[in-house]
């Protein structure tokens, strides 16, 4: 921190310990069970197996610790309300279509943009809230965390319709014909928009500035403030399409349930994608892996027949496990550990040398 | 030369609160009358609010040293059902000693929970967020294992404890049959009183208590202070632990059934309670009476809701959440002119000297 | 060992990952005496006080205090402390949102109640006594940058302390202030209090010290008495030349002669932190703002970038009407602006050097044009040389360098944009005296060779001198005086600031 060390900015240092925590999953898994990552082609055209089900299942996650990356990156802090939002944006999503009565590809695609703009909106509130009044995201977004549920009752009513349409099946398990569950395309979208942004624009250099030092990055010419909302806007979009997903795999909106508890997930793969929640450098590819990493610890518990309700348990043990191994503490004691060694094989040489 | 010091940010913040708590619930009386005119209204809403008001105070101390605890509601939550698995399954025959060993025990999660956590955010450094997420997955985790299925004490001595309170005559009203009912407060109320006082006294004068403020206020100027910052941290987690051991404790109190779902998202209840009443997020500003006021709020607009006409559990999320805003933006409001009026003072003292 | 020696270094080693930044350094501290620490930066001086206040462990050599048996450990502030060794830094190292009384005695009391009634006396009793302007149970952040350093001050010389290091204590006072600090060192002397003294400021060096202990890139040069060391050999020797190097140390170059153009004109202009006023700069041209600290020159050239809110005026850059009212407005007019506080306003610390270099053009051209690697390495690897910036390599963090070259690095960012007209605010503070030197001879070089205008502003009034070829005078926030040809003497300037000019 204050020391006199040249540290170096980019390489894959901050993906070592996710790509690790990965490795050692699917090690684990190998070993436990040879057939464990098998896939088959089920008689409907569908691929199957727990590699499948981990892809396909962490999509939502994944597109969300995308957004929450960012606002992590520009806020130093993160947003507690998307399970929420995803809510209001799936129910937005649902009563669109009810009100365009039969459902076809338009009132789908127009479902879809009229709820992402509502998530902007909402983003948008929250964001104002951090980037104009200053205050602490997490505070900030408390607001939402805590009636945004409620607010997406109000849209949609007590009454859950099931959304029966070849459409919403399409979008939320597979379409027919290609054997990859659709959300794991949605991902795979976002991804590949997310990185058309950061090639072509200067999203990444402006968020970093702003996240490391907000006055210096406005001196240069950077509007905090804009950078802020331009993050809470990207989640918005995120947010949105989780909840489109979430919405098209059970064909209704279920207003409690649609992605709860999904931003505590998303804070996590952001960390464990090796990104400091105090902001500044981010690597969104981290946070993907995060969120592959902890479907695939869920889904590995499933396998060894612990219960669901049970799985919380032992996700905490290897959450604190990989974060406990990126932290600064370990990390100094292994560099000294090692350079302990390095110095004793040296001086070995150096002996050997003389002789 | 006596002159009294301008309110510190931490007052005038908790002031607001005060005042705001005050100017409500004087509202509620003149207008929705009935239950508020009675003072069994006010101690309800303390009986209600026990073990918020400890969840309150476990927040507050580390929100003042720059973290955060969200572990707080799973940790109730497993001392809920521990407790009542205890009890109903105990075969000692004094129930004064099974009681108090339920008691060691709420306390003994708590701890053990406050010590481990306390311990992996001040000496490994993890960020605090994570490690408390982790804390309230094991929690909520553990308490599965306990027991899927909600557990009803079933323990004679324990209900007997239960129906214990504390009456209080002349705050009570004359029924319509002409007897006199007592105003009536619950053991876990008056364990929480004395705790918020106790958590007051260590704040306000106990020498951890000062080490905390100032670790809040500036990690690197407490630490050249020659403050034990991570010592001061680590114990900030665990007194938040017993906090949250006893709530648990107290919660049992109030309702002798342990479920897979207590207290669930209580801690952002206890979180918001404490920003209402003036404790801020960035650490070094704060005060549990503040946060006193601020679950006095959120519960007092809930009671408005249930007796207004807009009775709905969605309303009364609404609300709580339209007062949070209020709340955050007044005091951003507030302490952004504060900053403003600091600096041209700041600014005509220097031309003054000059 | 003497007798009056309270405190003993000897070979103190400490290694950082990469880089080894104190190597076999002896120091000696007697009783009642003031002994200045001198280096450029990354000299080693901060990390040698870092070690003996334990906030570095250091790898090798022994510590030895008067009173203590033995080598004296010392793993924490809190050992520090106890042992008697008590430290006033330049940042203010006090928590804003303790009460005045409960900074000078936290930390460092027995027993667990805190005794505020107590503390109260006490430090009433020491501030009155100190002459500082602030009550005991006054919030600090209610209290100026200044009184928080007094305070600091006064907690170090309330602990009775043996030792008191004052690590760059006077960087953010003003004159008056430093003559205060000062009769306060000297009566600390006279109680038989050894003071380690940190600055950049050789002057102040000069005013107090007894000896000066002389260190360069982490190894002991030497320690000498005051009066065996000139000013210039001491330069000489932090700087590791011989004297007849430092024949260019007054002539670093000639002042060229402006141009008739205007470059830059403003009429009334003001902001939220400065009255409103006049200023123009021709072509070529460098001047200076000048004033004491709080004289609100680094808010009147903020007010020329837009840095702070602008409330009104009218500026005209190159004849033309243009509107500044935020920092990039004035990066569009061709302004280029290097703020004061080098840590807080200018390096990005967490992104690398290539990154902090071609910020300011990278938004100049816009959120939808980013440059090609190939682009931005081209422009990094040729301001690294241009500026001769030490560093690693282009991906080294710009945080982890010596103050001096991140100077250098915000200074790469602003040529790179090419501006006709550059506000260097406080450019040389804080950095070794080399980096300084080559910091004024640029900007000589600027207005000579590509016709830049540049105001130039330092807090040593011999830098302007060598480098201005009109000095505007401020006091209070108002202009009070325009200096230029024969005026520009060190006598003239300080009149005017006075007041007794014009």
């Amino acid at each position: 921190m204050n020391a006199k060390k040249t540290r170096k900015a980019g390489g894959i240092g901050q993906l070592m310990i996710p790509l690790i925590a990965l490795g050692v999953l699917i090690l684990f898994n190998l070993i436990r069970d040879p057939g464990f990552f098998s896939i088959s082609l089920s008689n409907t055209g569908v691929l199957t197996g727990n590699l499948v089900s981990v892809i396909d299942s962490a999509s939502e996650l994944a597109i969300i610790a995308m957004g929450m990356t960012l606002v992590t990156a520009s806020c130093g802090g993160q947003d507690i309300s998307v399970g929420a939002v995803g809510a209001i944006a799936g129910s937005i999503f649902v009563c669109t279509l009810q009100a365009m009565g039969r459902i076809t590809i338009w009132s789908v695609i127009l479902g879809i943009i009229f709820c992402i703009g509502v998530a902007i909106m909402f983003c948008c509130f929250n964001g104002t809230l951090v980037s104009v009044f200053k205050i602490q995201p997490m505070i900030a977004t408390l607001i939402l965390f805590s009636c945004g549920r409620s607010i997406a009752y109000w849209f949609s009513g007590s009454a859950t319709p099931q959304l029966s349409s070849p459409i919403i099946v399409a979008m939320g398990i597979t379409i027919p014909g290609i054997p990859v569950p659709t959300p794991i395309f949605a991902v795979v979208l976002m991804g590949i928009l997310l990185s058309l942004v950061f090639r072509f624009t200067n999203l990444r250099l402006y968020t970093q500035s702003v996240g490391i030092n907000q006055g210096a990055a406005r001196l240069n010419g950077i509007n905090p403030v804009m950078i802020k909302m331009l993050s809470f806007v990207i989640l918005g979009v995120c947010v949105a399409i989780a909840g489109v997903i979430g919405v098209s795999r059970i064909g209704q909106i279920a207003h409690q349930t649609l992605l709860v508890e999904i931003e505590m997930d998303a804070i996590l793969a952001v960390a464990i994608g090796g990104n400091s929640l105090g902001g500044g450098r981010f690597r969104v590819v981290g946070s993907v892996i995060g969120a592959y990493i902890i479907k695939m610890l869920t889904i590995t518990l499933y396998a060894m027949s612990v219960a669901p309700a049970n799985v919380k348990a032992y996700k905490a043990i290897v959450i604190i496990l990989i974060v406990l191994a990126g932290s600064p503490v370990i990390r100094n004691r292994a560099a000294v550990l090692l350079n302990r060694f390095r110095i004793g094989k040296e001086t070995k040489a150096a002996a050997k040398g003389v002789n | 030369m006596k002159r009294r010091e301008p309110l510190t940010n931490t007052q005038l913040l908790m002031t607001i609160a005060i005042g705001i708590f005050i100017g409500m619930y004087a509202l509620a009386m003149a207008f929705l009358g009935g239950g508020f005119l009675k003072a069994q209204q006010f101690f309800d809403i303390l009986n209600d609010n026990s073990f918020l008001i400890l969840l309150g105070c476990a927040l507050t101390i580390v929100m003042i040293g720059g973290g955060i605890n969200i572990s707080v509601g799973g940790v109730v939550g497993l001392t809920v059902m521990a407790c009542a698995l205890y009890l109903n399954g105990t075969n000692i025959e004094n129930s004064t000693l099974s009681i108090s060993v339920t008691l060691l025990l709420a306390l003994g999660i708590g701890l053990a929970f406050g010590i481990g956590q306390g311990f992996l955010i001040s000496y490994m450094e993890i960020q605090p967020f994570i490690v408390t997420l982790a804390g309230m997955f094991l929690a909520r985790g553990l308490t599965t294992m306990l027991s899927i299925y909600p557990v009803k004490v079933t323990h004679e001595g324990f209900k007997e404890l239960v129906k214990q309170k504390l009456q209080i005559p002349f705050l009570g009203y004359i029924a319509k049959n002409g007897n006199l009912i007592p105003a009536k407060l619950e053991i876990g109320a008056i364990v929480a009183l004395v705790m918020l006082i106790l958590t007051w006294y260590l704040l306000k004068h106990v020498k951890l208590g000062r080490d905390i403020y100032a670790l809040g206020g500036n990690q690197q100027s407490a630490l050249m202070l020659g403050i034990n910052v991570k010592r001061s941290r680590f114990l900030s987690y665990v007194i938040s632990g017993f906090l949250s051991g006893l709530a648990g404790f107290v919660y049992l109190l109030h309702m002798p059934a342990g479920k897979a779902d207590t207290a669930n998202a209580s801690e952002m209840d206890a979180i918001a309670a404490s920003i209402i009443g003036g404790t801020l997020l960035t650490g070094g500003v704060g005060n549990v009476f503040g946060t006193f006021f601020g679950v006095l709020i959120l519960a007092t607009i809930k009671k408005i809701i249930v007796l207004s006409p807009l009775n709905d559990s969605w309303w009364q999320d609404m609300a709580s959440g339209a007062m949070l805003g209020f709340f955050i933006l007044l005091q951003s409001i507030v302490l952004s002119t504060r900053e403003k009026r600091k600096i041209k003072a700041a600014d005509k003292a220097a031309l003054q000297k000059g | 060992m003497q007798n009056d020696t309270i405190l003993t270094m000897r070979g103190i080693d400490k290694q950082f990952p990469g880089t080894r930044a104190l190597s076999k350094v002896d120091f000696t501290l007697r009783k009642g005496e003031i002994h200045a620490l001198m280096g450029e930066n990354g000299a080693g001086k901060s990390t040698l006080i870092k070690v003996l206040t334990g906030v570095y462990e250091k790898d090798g050599g022994s510590i030895w205090l008067e009173g203590v048996e033995g080598e004296a450990h010392i793993h924490s502030p809190q050992d520090a402390q106890k042992l008697g060794i008590a430290t006033v830094y330049q940042e203010i190292t006090l928590c804003p949102n303790l009460t005045v009384a409960e900074n000078m005695y936290i930390g460092r009391t027995e027993g667990q109640i805190v005794p505020w009634k107590e503390y109260e006396k006490k430090a009433t009793a020491l501030l009155n006594n100190l002459g500082i302007p602030a009550r005991a149970k006054q919030e600090l952040n209610h209290c100026s940058l200044a009184v928080q350093q007094m305070v600091a001050i006064a907690r170090a010389v309330d602990m009775n302390c043996k030792v008191l290091i004052l690590d760059e204590p006077t960087s953010s006072l003003d004159d008056k202030e430093v003559e205060m600090l000062f009769s306060l060192m000297r009566d600390l002397k006279s109680r038989g209090v050894g003071i380690i003294f940190v600055t950049h400021f050789l002057e102040q060096v000069y005013e107090v010290s007894d000896r000066i202990t002389v260190l360069r890139n982490g190894e002991l040069v030497g320690e000498y008495a005051i009066e065996d060391l000139p000013q210039v050999e001491l330069v000489a020797k932090m700087m590791g030349k011989d004297l007849h190097d430092l024949s260019d140390l007054e002539q670093i170059g000639s002042k060229h002669k402006a141009e008739d153009e205007i470059i830059y004109e403003a009429q009334k202009i003001s902001s939220s932190e400065s009255k409103p006023f006049d200023f123009s700069i021709h072509k070529g041209e460098v001047n200076g703002f000048t004033g004491l600290l709080g004289s609100g020159r680094s808010e009147s050239v903020r007010a020329i970038f837009g840095a702070d809110r602008v409330t009104g005026g009218k500026v005209k850059m190159k004849g033309k009407e243009v509107k500044i009212s935020k920092p990039h407005d004035a990066m569009k007019a061709g302004i280029g602006y290097l703020p004061e506080d080098r840590k807080k306003d200018g390096i990005i610390a967490d992104l690398s050097v290539r990154e902090n270099i071609i910020l300011a053009l990278q938004v100049m051209r816009g959120f939808f044009r980013p440059m090609s690697k190939a682009q931005m390495e081209a422009f990094a690897d040729e301001y690294i040389k241009a500026l001769n910036i030490k560093t690693a390599s282009q991906d080294t963090l710009v945080g982890s360098l010596s103050g001096g070259n991140q100077q250098k690095v915000i200074l790469a960012r602003w040529l790179l944009t090419h501006p006709d007209y550059l506000i260097l605010d406080e450019p040389t503070r804080g950095i070794d005296v080399g980096t300084k030197l080559e910091i004024q001879k640029l900007v000589l070089k600027l207005a000579a060779e590509e016709n830049m205008s540049i105001t130039f502003i330092s807090s040593e009034i011999e830098e302007m001198l060598r480098t201005c070829s009109r000095l505007i005078v401020m006091r209070d926030r108002n202009i009070v005086g325009e200096l230029t040809g024969d005026q520009l003497t060190q006598a003239q300037v300080m009149k005017t600031i006075a007041g007794g000019g014009q």
